[in-house]
């Protein structure tokens, strides 16, 4: 569904990515692990548009995404919830959700994604009216992502959602990647918290240093003594 | 002799009310684009003295009646606001804030020379006389009772694009966080070019109620552009509200303290007020930005 071939990428004279090849198959929820500034938020800003690799080839369903405008992208199907969930802070709920809905095709179904995302979250509807900016930091990221959603993605892509979040919250964040899951959304998901996500994704890679280390089903990683040292502080 | 003191202060305040609707949609026009582009259309003024000298021509030379040559010139404005987007403010987007002052500043003084060598130096005027109103023996102008009911009408109609289209989110939503609008797919560049016709149509309404009050001369600019951004800084630059309320606050200052000093000190004293004010709220009245 979604494939990375050898993506060069940075920020000006500073080069994050180094020969990034990665693969998302339908229906499969993949995690990116790895140490903080591995180059995790750049890979996924490339995905969605918001950067532009040096070189390299982005396939989205037989779309060729470089060759697609950053705007259009999520129009193909890909909802990228950014780090830090970055909501419109003086915006109601309602409207950060309207605008999760811009593209002309999910205007049209505002209403029926607005309900499904409300059933989703129904703390968002008691509050609806509110400024996004004054919700806690679990509200925020359901809104966030119930802003993603309101486009019709095929595909979520999701950067650090439980940074910043009690671990009460993490949970309740990690058990909500499985129900959009079940919903049949394919998801990739970049994550600090490494053996939470291990258990709800399908494969995960390693990425360190702006370079795919390793990868392997999620199960496996889990059981690497290379992960367990490294990352999950035995 | 105190009910006479009583009625012209009433006078006064009422005078400043009027005066502050359209002080107000100057500043909305100009917040607009600030809070959206991140730019501050130096030469905003002079895109409302060329929609005066719009009106003046399509009224009085080619005889159109007075909405239909209000309409044209609100339009023909904000194609103009189009137009400094394309060719100024765009090229120069990525580039330090210094450079999009310095340019559209020099758009300043090339409209106003321009208008000196295309309309020379002579003051005109539509030559319509609007009836002062006797209101409860109050003096009221006409043409700012117009101008303020205008004002408010293209205010309200601003509100209302903003809070219920979904454009008009966009147009809320990128003033609060650019980078992440292509992620809700929206192309930024075309808002920004929306945002500069509707900054250019509010100077076009602006050149049509301001064309009833004052003479058209290529400098008529300096009149009100200086008191557009003073207001605009009160108020905080970028915020509409803010903005909205400095308006009417300095609107009253001038008018009232030009009832008991001159009018000329109603702008001193105003300005007065002005520098006090920003050591007290250096960011603004209703401050947003950090």
């Amino acid at each position: 569904m979604l494939a990375l071939t050898a993506i060069d990428a940075g920020y000006g004279s500073f080069q994050a990515l180094f020969g990034v090849s990665l693969e998302v198959r339908l229906g499969e929820a993949v995690a990116v692990i790895g140490p903080n500034g591995a180059g995790k938020t750049t890979l996924m800003r490339v995905i969605s548009g918001l950067i532009r690799p040096r070189c390299g080839q982005i396939v989205f369903d037989d779309a060729d995404l470089l060759a697609v405008p950053a705007h259009r992208i999520v129009d193909l199907g890909i909802a990228h919830v950014p780090e830090n969930r970055r909501l419109f802070p003086r915006m109601s709920v309602e409207d950060n959700l309207r605008m999760g809905a811009f593209t002309p095709r999910a205007r049209a179904r505002f209403h029926e994604r607005r309900a499904f995302v409300f059933e989703l979250f129904p703390r968002l509807q008691e509050r609806r009216r509110q400024f996004a900016g004054t919700l806690s930091g679990g509200e925020q990221q359901m809104c966030a992502i119930g802003r993603a959603l309101m486009s019709e993605p095929k595909m979520l892509l999701l950067d650090e959602p439980s940074a910043g979040l009690a671990p009460v919250i993490v949970q309740q964040v990690f058990a909500l990647v499985e129900r959009i899951r079940a919903s049949g959304l394919t998801v990739l998901i970049v994550e600090q918290n490494v053996r939470q996500v291990l258990r709800v994704v399908d494969r995960a890679y390693l990425l360190e240093a702006g370079a795919i280390r390793s990868s392997g089903n999620a199960e496996e990683l889990l059981a690497s003594k290379a992960i367990h040292e490294a990352y999950l502080g035995v | 002799m105190f009910g006479m003191f009583d009625i012209y202060l009433l006078e006064a305040l009422l005078s400043g009310l009027l005066l502050g609707g359209v002080f107000a949609l100057l500043a909305l026009g100009l917040n607009l684009v600030f809070g959206v582009i991140d730019v501050v259309w130096i030469c905003y003024a002079e895109l409302i003295m060329l929609g005066m000298y719009g009106m003046y021509f399509l009224y009085v030379t080619y005889h159109l009646p007075f909405l239909l040559a209000a309409l044209i010139c609100i339009g023909g404005v904000g194609v103009l606001g189009v137009a400094l987007h394309l060719l100024v403010i765009q090229p120069l987007l990525g580039t330090a804030p210094i450079n999009q002052l310095l340019a559209t500043g020099g758009v300043l003084f090339f409209l106003q020379s321009a208008a000196t060598v295309l309309f020379g130096i002579d003051f005109r005027n539509l030559g319509i006389r609007l009836p002062v109103l006797d209101f409860a023996g109050m003096y009221i102008s006409y043409a700012r009772l117009l101008a303020f009911a205008a004002a408010l009408a293209g205010m309200v109609a601003l509100y209302l694009f903003l809070a219920r289209s979904y454009t008009g989110a966009a147009i809320r939503a990128i003033a609060q966080d650019r980078q992440i609008m292509p992620l809700m797919g929206v192309d930024t560049r075309r808002i920004y070019l929306i945002t500069s016709l509707i900054g250019g149509a509010l100077a076009g309404l602006a050149s049509c109620l301001l064309v009833l009050q004052y003479d058209v001369q290529p400098f008529v600019g300096l009149t009100f552009g200086p008191i557009t951004f003073l207001i605009c800084v009160l108020g905080g630059l970028g915020n509409m509200l803010g903005g909205f309320l400095a308006a009417f606050l300095f609107a009253e200052i001038i008018s009232v303290s030009g009832l008991y000093l001159d009018q000329e000190w109603g702008y001193v004293f105003g300005f007065a007020v002005f520098v006090v004010l920003m050591f007290i709220r250096p960011q603004g009245l209703l401050a947003r930005r950090s």
